[in-house]
């Protein structure tokens, strides 16, 4: 339809005039938004900074969230002006201005919301491939492995329904607990006995799956912030999934290795006996890949579950 | 393109047979939901039997002491039996049988037991789907709320650990199962004829199993409850699944009744879609929602047999003892997270695209101005359809897969918002110096823009790969898909269930009940979900029964919001039953003065809608011009090739 002139006119004056009003209610709002999120929530977002990875999660998370802010406010700024002022009234029932498009609006929006994405995919990229061990998971085709000479083994062995621990380089004890030192790059082995579960260290910022047969391997390195981290499976695994928890300590280098010492030495006569530390360990009755479980049933029946 | 459809074209219409020399076979039986029931029960009786007969020795070797063959093989004969009961196989068996069968005729006004029958009016299958996914949404909201009581408390327990993996495993798989065709089942079938001008669905047999299908498939899922239940969850990783006792197959059984339910729909309504347009109906006048029905549909027929593959695999390894999903006999678990994922996020905008479609159908009727850059909407809606499949891996970033594929897929799941970003900008460009009307429909219209904003932003941090090593896994995730799926599509059913009520019952629901319905659910939802996010992030795994104690007053602030979100919607569903059933207030022909076509056929609606095939003359949008001529001319006479050639583009 044929819109006259001053129709035109008017339209064109009034998106002028309440399109910069909204830009600078949003500007405003945003500015505010921005100072919140990176100096008053910022520091105290999760999981924290015991270690190199979770550092990194929660520069990850803030920068995410900084991103984020002026988005929200675009569109609750943008709504609640529409909502106050382009509501029909008790007598004016009528229809609004057919508009079927705005060549520029669109195209400012496809340009925005691209390079906004393309930004957050690269940063995404940067910061996984930035040696911080966040992204665990690293596999037989790692793309970031951490460059320190010395790293600290532990093997992640989940089951129905607990965590054990085992540490080749202690002789391949294994424990129930998990102390780690602090200011050591460790290498978790992450591999389960039976169904999946999920290593998930939860201040350390390690997650890892425990999938049966397959060696995940995950890597961070820890602060010089001692104290006590959680472990949880984050994967369900059955039953009693919700009740799959321990607590690990990160504690002083000294510390550490009198802890390992002893418990090497008090299962010094368990070991002897353990089959040497595989990079799997599922159960198997061929005796391939560790051998944990007795070969064969009493019955006879394979027993693998 | 659009085919002739004049009513002497219906296949196997009593004169239509004449003509051609051949008697109408009469319908030697005619079901319904008891005698499809009767028939389901001996079908599983038997099945049981012939299972026992042929494999009993297998369950010496299954963990469970069952025989899954016997399980298995019951549920699908049984399936069977109900199919035969519900008379849906008489087409077939009367033509097997050198029989010509003839159409049931349509009637004007439909009896209340027509709708337990197997009907093929498109209409008639529109509402039972309507009232089917409504109960099925019901039951698994009630699961929910049974979950959230668990978790009111760390360390007491009102279930069991079993019960409560149970309930979580049911709850997450019925609505997720279920409520995939909870647009597509009720408002695509009985919509998109209506919108595009046809007669009737392209497949009308098709069209009828496609919700016979969801029957059996909710009653064996439900009964997985007194078996022992799945303890997989909705997810179904294996091995875990391959322990798991007879309730696992159920699932297994449930899940793929539902997946050939959805490729029967999508089938059909695609074909419907391309094929059923009346002339002058170009894809460029086509409304929103056919677009996002084309978009699901071909979207599910790309996904669900994967699904149905997976199940498959599951059902052999389960069954017969295969080894494929197993790593300990040589399979791999990771076969099914694959399979499963490929299907799984494609099916998560199953859920998302129909509702964006009919939030942007819906809107431009409350704002009273015209879709704002259509096709970027439908390109919207495309975009998203397509990239979904190619994001899946982002479910497994922490399962030690693949680790150099994941910047490929953190890409392209964060592309997706670029399409959904899309709806944002119609949407905001539709409200634009609009006059709205704040209906109820218009307010839950509303409420999913807000809702979807939390959904989609937090679905950022679930792609970026070092922030999902933080929130993978936990309430996080479980709060932001909860925002897209519910706070979404829930809200624009919701919104669709009130705005087409006077469509398709000649009723206008209670408006006062409404508005307060929608501010109890809409203020609960919020006060619900968002401090999930902190949950989440504060260190809580989902589907667990045991929480930090640090985190108890916000798990309890959150199960009472629940309690009072199920109340709100508790008081949506009474307005709906009260409005129907007891008040019964007439809506008039067109209560929301929509220019859409479905709302000119006049109420109520004949039973081929349309007496002649209409000629379309613009796209359902032209709010505002001023210019108050109909969409389509519905009493097209003369030269039809003329007309359709005239009006705007």
């Amino acid at each position: 339809m044929a819109m006259t002139e001053e129709a035109m006119r008017e339209r064109k004056e009034y998106a002028k005039k309440a399109g910069w009003k909204i830009f600078a209610i949003w500007l405003v709002l945003s500015l505010i938004g921005e100072v919140l999120v990176l100096y008053v929530w910022g520091p105290h977002m999760p999981p924290g900074d015991m270690t190199t990875s979770a550092a990194s999660q929660q520069f990850d998370f803030k920068v995410l969230t900084a991103m984020v802010v002026p988005v929200l406010l675009m569109v609750w700024v943008y709504g609640a002006w529409s909502l106050i002022n382009f509501h029909a009234t008790k007598t004016d029932r009528g229809d609004g201005i057919p508009l079927r498009g705005n060549r520029r609006v669109q195209g400012i929006w496809y340009v925005t919301s691209a390079a906004l994405v393309l930004f957050l995919a690269g940063f995404g990229t940067y910061e996984l491939i930035n040696g911080n061990g966040v992204g665990s998971g690293e596999g037989p085709s790692p793309i970031w492995k951490p460059t320190a000479k010395h790293m600290l083994v532990v093997q992640v062995i989940a089951q129905q329904w607990r965590f054990t621990y085992r540490w080749p380089q202690f002789g391949g004890m294994e424990t129930t607990s998990i102390d780690l030192p602090a200011d050591t790059t460790i290498q978790f082995d992450v591999t389960s006995l039976d169904v999946i579960h999920d290593f998930w260290a939860y201040q350390l910022g390690v997650k890892a799956d425990a999938n049966p047969d397959v060696n995940n391997v995950a890597y961070t390195t820890t602060s010089n912030q001692l104290g006590r981290f959680t472990v949880r499976c984050d994967e369900l695994c059955g039953i009693w999934h919700g009740a799959m928890y321990n607590y690990g300590h990160v504690v002083s280098k000294s510390a550490f290795y009198t802890w390992a010492s002893n418990m090497e030495a008090q299962n010094a006569s368990v070991t002897k006996l353990l089959p040497p530390f595989a990079t799997t360990y599922t159960p198997s009755y061929s005796g391939a890949g560790g051998g944990y479980y007795p070969s064969y049933d009493p019955n006879g029946h394979a027993v693998t579950y | 393109m659009a085919i002739d459809m004049t009513p002497a074209a219906g296949v196997g219409s009593p004169t239509d047979l004449e003509a051609r020399g051949l008697k109408a076979a009469k319908p030697w039986f005619k079901g319904n939901m008891i005698t499809a029931l009767i028939g389901g029960g001996i079908g599983y009786a038997f099945g049981h039997w012939l299972g026992n007969a042929i494999a009993s020795n297998y369950s010496v070797y299954v963990s469970s002491g069952q025989n899954e063959v016997a399980i298995y093989l019951s549920l699908i004969i049984g399936c069977l039996g109900w199919f035969i009961g519900l008379g849906a196989l008489n087409y077939p068996i009367q033509k097997l049988l050198g029989l010509e069968p003839a159409e049931a005729p349509k009637s004007e006004k439909r009896t209340f037991w027509e709708h337990f029958t197997y009907s093929t009016d498109h209409k008639v299958v529109g509402v039972q789907y309507l009232f089917g996914m409504l109960l099925y949404f019901l039951v698994a909201g009630l699961l929910a709320l049974g979950i959230r009581t668990e978790l009111l408390s760390p360390v007491n327990h009102i279930w069991a650990p079993d019960t409560y993996i149970e309930i979580v495993g049911e709850h997450g798989t019925m609505m997720m199962m279920m409520m995939t065709s909870i647009v597509m089942g009720p408002f695509g079938n009985y919509l998109i004829p209506l919108m595009i001008g046809s007669k009737k669905m392209a497949f009308p047999r098709l069209e009828a199993a496609s919700f016979w299908f969801t029957v059996p498939s909710f009653l064996i899922l439900l009964s997985a409850l007194w078996q022992g239940g799945f303890q997989s969850g909705w997810t179904g990783y294996a091995p875990l699944s391959i322990q798991g006792g007879p309730g696992q197959s159920d699932y297994d059984v449930a899940f793929a009744l539902m997946a050939l339910s959805m490729i029967c729909a999508s089938i059909n309504m695609a074909a419907t879609i391309i094929n059923y347009r009346a002339p002058g109906m170009r894809w460029s006048r086509m409304p929103i929602l056919s677009w996002g029905m084309i978009t699901t549909a071909f979207t599910m027929l790309l996904s669900v047999p994967v699904l149905f593959d997976g199940l498959y695999v599951m059902s052999l390894d389960r069954g017969v003892r295969t080894a494929m999903l197993y790593a300990g006999h040589g399979g791999s678990s990771f076969l099914w997270e694959n399979l499963f994922w490929f299907f799984g996020h494609p099916e998560v905008y199953l859920l998302a695209l129909p509702g964006f479609a009919i939030t942007v159908e819906m809107l431009p009727v409350f704002a009273r101005k015209p879709v704002f850059a259509l096709k970027t909407s439908t390109a919207g809606l495309i975009g998203v359809a397509v990239l979904s499949f190619f994001v899946w891996q982002h479910h497994l970033f922490m399962s030690g897969m693949n680790p150099d594929m994941r910047p490929l897929f953190m890409l392209t799941t964060e592309l997706i918002s670029i399409p959904t970003g899309f709806l944002y900008l119609v949407a905001m460009g539709t409200v634009w110096r609009g006059k709205i009307r704040f209906e109820v429909p218009m307010l839950f219209l509303l409420a999913v823009f807000w809702n979807f904003l939390w959904g989609g932003v937090t679905g950022v941090y679930n792609s970026d790969v070092p922030v999902d090593a933080l929130v993978h896994g936990s309430f996080f995730v479980m709060a932001h898909f909860h925002f897209t799926i519910m706070g979404q599509l829930i809200f624009a059913v919701f919104a669709a269930v009130y705005y087409y009520t006077p469509l398709i019952f000649g009723i206008r629901l209670n408006d006062k009940l409404g508005k307060i319905s929608f501010w109890i659910i809409f203020v609960a939802f919020n006060s619900t979900f968002l401090p999930l996010f902190m949950i989440g992030l504060l260190g809580q795994p989902r589907r667990v029964f045991e929480y930090a104690v640090r985190l108890q007053h916000l798990n309890q602030w959150v199960s009472i919001s629940a309690y009072v979100l199920g109340f709100g919607i508790l008081l949506y569903v009474i307005n709906l039953i009260w409005s129907l059933a007891v008040t019964r207030t007439p809506s008039g022909p067109n209560p929301w003065e929509s220019r859409g076509l479905e709302w000119q056929v006049g109420y109520p609606i004949p039973p081929d809608n349309f007496v002649k095939i209409p000629v379309v003359n613009r796209d359902p949008y032209g709010y505002g011009t001023g210019d108050d001529t109909p969409v389509a001319d519905l009493d097209p006479v003369g030269d039809r090739a003329a007309v359709v050639t005239g009006g705007d583009a």
